[in-house]
């Protein structure tokens, strides 16, 4: 259970690291809002769209419950990516291109008791508040931003789906290792040598 | 350089830097108004929603901004700083960050204004918005109440780090680079915030370590004493004068009167606004009765974890514990004894020793015997509560001190009282000053549970009193010199008889 609500506030706040990279196409204004964390003593700032909000949640727990089920001292990995979609001529379909990923990774933590929880909350929140400077160290370097696109391209740049707010293109993705550090790509490997010890 | 840009694009840049200045100014105070900020998203923008960000202007910040601008705009050395205070309802205040919007001469010429300087500036305000609330600062603000106020003051021109006090770190929130210059907005924010923890415990719940680390704490003791003893002033850059243990002498008595009943809720405010003091030292004593200097063990403490001990010989002694939970436990001493009662009253006026012999405390006990100072004010006698111990001195290095401890103790709020010995240690080594120590009560960490304590509690003290090792003790160690001296010619006599056999058992091992 303490592991379940540990990730929950992680997930709580991961929400807001892309919300950076939203940029307002000269129609309107993007509002923000203070978000408490429920668990962790930590406070982020996340753009004022129930819609994105809604979005980053209900992925968030599909991530959660993956998390959970994959049993009781998982990792796993969450990916944001910004992607440009490229149209092509040929009768493919649209390649998508990403510029930048950012990945999260997490483990679950399984804490004894009431001590050991505050301590963990502390250092979490902590820790939040260093990851929260990293991300605006590198997203101030403006190292690559597609370039603005004109009216007919806007959709291969941005997310023109919400009405009030309009992020870049993104997709989130996680995978999730258990505890003995196994993935999808271990098991094939293992698979395989074993196959060829024989 | 003016000449590369048109004036269209000169104009424009003007402007946005000076929206962004005031937009800046905006976001740090509503951050630190103690509120959470709300802004809803539209998409149709109004006049004043610069860089596409729903930023309310409050208009006594803007009027504010303008005013300390004059009508400049922050340039090459003439920076915008915003300085974030905290003034506790006794009329201190402590600075606590500083905010800085700077340019430098680093141009970027190819860039183009009204596009990518525009958007950068606008990331940049947004990455404002998110250290904002990263800032330690944040969550004081959030907190601010009667007990305290956040307070910010605007000002242009050179930025001034002085109040920040020690160890303050910097975070810079980024950089936009323009024709005219690189503009920086930076954050410094004070990370030691022991003068601002001593006094708000002593109102509400004292810490045991935030009271030692208030002395112990060389940059806190030189420079939060006088700002506690005075009407505060912020800007003072003067705190590092010497004699300023004087000061703690007067802040004990600040302290003293200060004292009112507050609500235990309040305390639960308190340990994790100031989980970033850091540094905390305790100081271990032992008493036995010898002439030589005490020394001393010191344990770094962090977050306020754990709780120091210290054992006077025979002394209550008390130990606060900054609960994580947010509550503190105090154990009252006793009232002291006629004698104790007398050093005390002796050895509390005594001019405490410089700063430095702080430093000295602070190293290991193996190598100092050097004195150092702790002084609380006196109080009242303190009601009793439950889980009053007397311990005995612990980590003898070497034998013999003769300590006196005398125990005052402070009084508290409602519920919680605090109390500390000093402990008077005749060294005939270092300063050669008579030099107090503070004896405080042990309560272990974690110890919320009942039956906790007892175990942990028990640990810590049986382990922390080790007996005397024969070996350390100056009569018996001599004696037995003597004693190997005198058997050394018998053994060799044995030995040479031997010989054979040991020769013999040399070649079998080749």
């Amino acid at each position: 259970m303490l592991a379940l609500l540990h990730t929950i506030l992680l997930h709580r706040s991961t929400g807001k690291f892309h919300y950076k990279k939203e940029g307002t196409y000269s129609i309107g204004t993007v509002g923000t809002l203070d978000i408490d964390c429920d668990f962790i003593d930590f406070t982020f700032v996340r753009v004022s769209s129930e819609e994105l909000d809604r979005v980053i949640r209900k992925a968030v727990s599909e991530f959660k419950d993956a998390l959970s089920n994959s049993g009781s001292d998982g990792m796993g990995q969450i990916s944001l990516e910004f992607y440009q979609k490229k149209k092509s001529r040929w009768p493919f379909s649209d390649e998508c291109i990403p510029w930048e990923v950012w990945s999260i990774k997490v483990n679950v933590v399984n804490l004894a008791n009431e001590q050991e929880r505050q301590i963990c909350r502390e250092k979490v929140g902590e820790k939040l508040g260093e990851k929260v400077i990293n991300v605006v160290e590198v997203i101030n370097r403006h190292e690559y931003l597609p370039k603005m696109p004109t009216q007919s391209e806007v959709d291969n740049v941005f997310d023109t789906s919400l009405k009030d707010v309009q992020p870049y293109l993104y997709k989130i993705t996680y995978q999730i290792t258990d505890s003995l550090g196994t993935s999808v790509s271990t098991t094939m490997r293992r698979l395989i040598k074993d196959t060829l010890a024989l | 350089m003016d000449s590369d840009l048109s004036p269209q694009d000169k104009k424009d840049l003007d402007k946005f830097i000076k929206f962004f200045a005031l937009k800046t100014v905006q976001v740090i105070v509503q951050a630190r108004l103690g509120e959470k900020i709300c802004t809803r998203s539209s998409s149709s923008p109004t006049g004043s929603d610069w860089f596409n960000l729903a930023i309310k202007d409050i208009p006594e910040v803007t009027h504010e901004a303008k005013k300390a601008l004059a009508g400049q705009l922050p340039g090459i050395g003439r920076s915008m700083c915003v300085e974030i205070s905290l003034k506790t309802s006794e009329g201190d205040s402590m600075e606590l960050e500083t905010w800085c919007l700077e340019m430098n001469e680093k141009c970027d010429k190819d860039i183009k204004v009204s596009y990518t300087v525009y958007n950068r500036l606008s990331v940049l305000l947004k990455s404002l918005l998110a250290i904002t609330r990263v800032t330690p600062a944040y969550k004081l603000s959030r907190k601010q109440g009667h007990d305290y106020v956040i307070l910010y003051r605007i000002y242009f021109g050179e930025v001034q780090l002085s109040g920040l006090g020690e160890g303050f770190q910097t975070v810079r929130v980024g950089v936009v680079g323009t024709p005219v210059g690189t503009v920086t907005l930076s954050c410094a924010y004070r990370t030691n915030l022991a003068f601002m923890s001593n006094r708000q415990f002593e109102r509400s719940a004292p810490i045991m370590g935030i009271i030692v680390d208030h002395f112990v704490d060389p940059p806190c003791s030189s420079q939060r004493p006088t700002h506690m003893g005075q009407p505060c002033n912020y800007r003072a850059p003067d705190e590092e004068d010497g004699g300023t243990f004087a000061g703690v002498q007067d802040s004990q008595e600040v302290c003293t009167t200060s004292f009112s009943t507050s609500p235990p809720s309040q305390v639960g405010h308190s340990p994790r606004s100031f989980s970033l003091v850091q540094n905390l030292k305790v100081f271990n004593l032992s008493s036995k009765n010898d002439k030589h200097q005490q020394f001393l063990t010191v344990s770094t403490l962090d977050d306020l974890e754990f709780s120091p001990f210290v054992y006077a010989l025979g002394l209550p002694l008390q130990v606060l514990h900054a609960g994580k939970e947010g509550g503190v436990v105090l154990v009252p001493a006793q009232p002291p004894h006629g004698a104790d009662a007398h050093l005390t009253v002796e050895h509390a006026p005594n001019t405490p020793s410089s700063s430095g012999d702080d430093d000295g405390l602070s190293q290991s006990a193996e190598g100092r015997r050097d004195e150092g100072r702790r002084s609380v004010s006196p109080s009242d006698p303190v009601e009793s509560l439950s889980a009053f111990t007397r311990k005995v001195g612990a980590f003898v290095n070497k034998p013999s001190t003769q300590i006196t401890a005398a125990s005052l103790d402070l009084p508290f709020a409602d519920s919680f009282t605090y109390s500390s010995n000093i402990l008077h240690s005749q060294g005939s080594e270092g300063s050669g000053q008579q030099d107090d120590f503070v004896m405080v009560d042990f309560r272990p960490a974690f110890s919320k549970d009942d039956l906790l304590p007892m175990d942990l509690g028990t640990f810590y003290r049986e382990f922390q009193n080790p007996p005397q090792l024969a070996s350390l003790s100056l009569h018996i160690s001599s004696q037995s010199m003597a004693d190997d001296l005198d058997s050394l010619p018998e053994k060799l006599r044995v030995y040479e008889k031997n010989i054979d056999e040991f020769d013999a058992f040399v070649d079998m091992l080749q």
